[in-house]
């Protein structure tokens, strides 16, 4: 089983490599963008079967390392 | 004083630290590897800076989860002294011995150079040579040194005094919140700094105002 886990930043806790994209947006001449935030993608293959146990064994990963909850959210999908 | 100075795949300043506890102290700190399961009897042990596993995942966030941190963090909260400088200070806040988090520069840009640290607690074992208030010159060498925690931490770490060291004035080379350049845990038995210390205590690196940081080893 696939798992497919996106780690983003917190609100509130400051970007700046977004802010730099987005000023680079700008410079590029695309109007209109008010914000850019940056995350992560893994893409993390389980020999596991049972979706909720995968879901479980995965979670278990983002709290102990994937994800420093201090500072950053995570989501979690399936496939 | 016994001190072991703990060795990751990626470190570059184990040698400067090791050669500064033992230029002060008098004695050469026992090097402990990372993949071993347990310290030696030591009085301090020090994680030095440098870029263990390449700044991969997260700065310090591989090495926080090595074999050897299950020991440390055991005997850190029964009293063990420890030092985390520059990625060690990274490494034991991964490892959940500090609080907040170190995050990329505010501008960007790994800063290599010279600032002005505000001596703000000298009741550490880290500081008791040094007088309060003093300003002192320390060399910082970082790309992520940014620290940042949630409303509550902060009010925290200054309301207990756990601020032990902030940038002088004007000087915040990375952004960091009230300008901390290093924090200690609640029974001042853990301290992480961004600034290296170990790089001013001689003449040659053209100053010292650092050896008396290492001379407060002798006393605590």
């Amino acid at each position: 089983m696939k798992a497919k886990v996106k780690v983003t930043l917190k609100h509130g806790v400051l970007d700046p490599q977004g802010k730099a994209i987005e000023g680079a947006l700008g410079h590029l001449g695309f109007s209109g963008v008010e914000q850019v935030r940056q995350g992560k993608y893994f893409e993390i293959e389980i020999a596991e079967t049972d979706k909720a146990k995968a879901k479980e064994a995965v979670k278990a990963m983002c709290e102990k390392l994937i994800a420093n909850t201090v500072i950053e959210n995570y989501e979690i999908e399936l496939a | 004083m016994k001190s072991a100075v703990v060795i990751f795949p990626g470190l570059n300043r184990d040698a400067d630290m090791i050669m500064a506890l033992e230029s002060v102290t008098g004695q050469k700190p026992v090097t402990v590897w990372h993949t071993q399961t347990e310290l030696p009897k030591v009085d301090l042990v020090v994680i030095p800076g440098g870029f263990s596993y390449g700044d991969y995942l997260r700065c310090g966030a591989i090495a926080a989860r090595s074999p050897i941190m299950e020991d440390i963090r055991t005997k850190a909260s029964k009293g063990l002294k420890v030092l985390g400088v520059c990625n060690g200070f990274q490494i034991i806040t991964e490892a959940g011995l500090l609080p907040g988090a170190l995050v990329r520069n505010a501008q960007l840009r790994f800063v290599c150079k010279q600032v002005k640290l505000k001596v703000e607690n000298n009741q550490t074992f880290f500081t008791n040579r040094m007088q309060k208030g003093a300003i002192i010159s320390c060399p910082v060498a970082h790309g992520e040194g940014n620290y940042i925690c949630d409303a509550e931490t902060l009010k925290r770490l200054e309301g207990e005094n756990r601020v032990i060291f902030r940038y002088a004035e004007g000087t915040n080379p990375n952004g960091a919140l009230n300008g901390i350049a290093g924090i200690m845990n609640e029974p001042g038995t853990v301290i992480g700094m961004m600034p290296h210390p170990e790089n001013m205590i001689e003449p040659l690196h053209g100053r010292t105002d650092c050896r008396p940081l290492f001379e407060s080893l002798l006393a605590a």
